[in-house]
């Protein structure tokens, strides 16, 4: 895959899915990429699922909202089952595996299981599932340059947050050698 | 210069709004604008300004005018159902020939509607927001960029014509993220010697006031303000090109929808269509002079909104029955696709025939 993506991140309100899709868009704008970032606002927030869309690529970005994504980060059931459709042929779908019992099939899609929110627990920190599943997308995409993607957690992660800086960093490290 | 930031659009439209030397700010909160009001909440006590949540849109409308008329840079912000509420200060500050700045981050209507994004304020923000004859100028941005850059040009041109200005936006482009320049802190804002502010006894009092009741004074007064609306209406049309210079089928389309309607052109074009964008910047005055340019080379228009065919109107009248005007459009709160849309232009180019 290139290094033009366009991710769907999807699970429950609180996994953090909105600022994974913040380090991945951060990571475009300091290299200088075309980028779009749009969450969902509406009613489904209340309810299955929230999502979020980035794209990344290096023509201008006509629509920000993502209906054929290349890759799918899913860290619930049904996220999974919403939009394991609407992945592109060829394309990517990463599944917080710890989370999600029952994953579709598909053969002309690269479907791979992260138990993600075991590895987080594993390592001492339970809430950076999110953030291991960036490091995977970065293993398996080179979307972009590594240094660039780890500058892009440091600007994403707030001042008041600063004592999160260090676990965030460990998680995107486990999420990249996995 | 400052450096490129990622910033979501209803915070770009807060920052650069300051930035313009806006020091007040009121508002009353609605989906899906929440943002914008809440950027006001933790800036303005910080740089000495005025962050108030009134207790109504009307309410914060007519703090607008309060503010405006001693002469401050203000402005409201609101979603599709407030500004409805807010028509009616809207039309006080024309008839009293106040500048002010009004966002409107639409969503879906009528009524209470859907809190995703639309372009169903079009007639209203270009015909008649409140009573009586008046005019606003209505920028449609359609980047996050655009989105800080014509709020800036805003609160200018406000006060170069003393009226109110509105900027149309949708929650698409409120809620999204884009990398932004913010533009520079103004400095030197014009004098207003009009405004009523404190003077000391050091001259006349000036009298800020929309109530006239002698109705040959008030239609003198209308002629006069409609010479200013012909100024703008002959010097303030904006626009852009894309792929338009050879264009047979030309779609037209603002904000939102002009991303997904230049996505759709790229794809027409690959395909063999001469297809191009022109997109509006300004809604009124709307852009007659570049659709006109478009005529001699174009074989039908196709407006494509995110309502159920409004703008389509002044294209036609701008077209003038010499060339067919379709439309194309979702509502509601649902969202065109560049597919939905090349479909719509396909069934345009063989309606027209080669």
């Amino acid at each position: 895959m290139g290094k033009n993506i366009d991710v769907i991140l999807s699970g429950f309100g609180g996994q953090g899915l909105l600022f994974a899709g913040k380090i991945i868009a951060q990571a475009g704008l300091i290299e200088g990429r075309h980028l779009s970032w749009l969450p969902s606002y509406g009613p489904e927030m209340r309810g299955g699922t929230a999502n979020c869309s980035v794209r990344l690529q290096d023509d201008p970005i006509g629509s920000p909202l993502i209906t054929t994504p290349n890759v799918l980060i899913a860290m619930n059931q049904p996220s999974i089952d919403k939009f394991i459709d609407s992945v592109v042929p060829g394309g990517l779908v990463l599944v917080d595996s710890t989370l999600v019992p029952r994953i579709p099939e598909r053969d002309d899609v690269t479907i791979i299981p992260v138990p993600s929110t075991e590895l987080a627990e594993k390592h001492g920190f339970k809430k950076l599932s999110n953030v291991i599943l960036t490091g995977k997308l970065f293993a398996e995409t080179h979307f972009c340059e590594k240094e660039h993607l780890q500058e892009a957690l440091v600007r994403c992660v707030p001042a008041k947050h600063a004592d999160m800086l260090e676990p965030n960093k460990t998680a995107l490290a486990v999420g990249m050698e996995l | 210069m400052s450096e490129k930031v990622l910033m979501k659009g209803n915070e770009a439209l807060a920052a650069a709004a300051v930035r313009a030397g806006c020091r007040f700010y009121f508002g009353y909160p609605i989906t899906p604008q929440t943002e914008l009001a809440a950027y006001m909440s933790k800036k303005m006590p910080k740089i000495g300004g005025t962050f108030l949540q009134a207790e109504s849109e009307l309410a914060a409308i007519n703090m607008v005018y309060g503010a405006s008329s001693a002469g401050a840079r203000a402005m409201t912000s609101s979603s599709s159902p407030g500004i409805s509420l807010k028509g009616e200060g809207v039309s006080y500050m024309a008839g009293a020939d106040l500048p002010g700045v009004i966002i409107n981050v639409e969503r879906g209507g009528p009524g209470l509607g859907s809190i995703q994004p639309s372009q169903q304020d079009y007639w209203q923000a270009t015909r008649a927001l409140g009573h009586g004859d008046f005019r606003m100028i209505v920028y449609a941005p359609s980047t996050v960029q655009e989105m800080a850059d014509y709020v800036y040009l805003a609160f200018d041109k406000a006060d170069e014509y003393r009226m109110p200005v509105m900027l149309l936006a949708d929650g698409l482009l409120g809620q999204m993220m884009e990398p932004v320049v913010l533009p520079p802190e103004k400095k030197n804002l014009p004098d207003k010697p009009w405004a009523t502010d404190g003077h000391k006894g050091k001259r006349s009092h000036n009298i800020i006031n929309s109530l006239c009741l002698q109705a040959d004074e008030l239609e003198r007064m209308l002629i006069e303000r409609y010479k200013r609306y012909d100024r703008i209406e002959a010097t303030e049309q904006q626009s852009e090109g894309f792929m338009l210079d050879d264009a047979e089928y030309v779609i037209v389309a603002f904000g939102a929808s002009a991303r997904i309607a230049r996505s759709a052109v790229v794809q027409a074009r690959a395909e063999g269509i001469k297809a191009g964008l022109l997109r509006p910047i300004t809604l009124w005055p709307f852009p007659n002079d570049a659709i006109k340019q478009t005529i001699e080379h174009a074989k039908a228009y196709l407006s494509v909104e995110m309502n159920m065919g409004q703008m389509i109107d002044d294209i036609r009248l701008a077209v003038n029955g010499q060339r067919p005007v379709d439309f194309y459009g979702r509502s509601g709160g649902m969202i065109p696709t560049p597919e939905g849309t090349l479909d719509a232009l396909k069934a345009l180019v063989q309606k027209v025939g080669e």
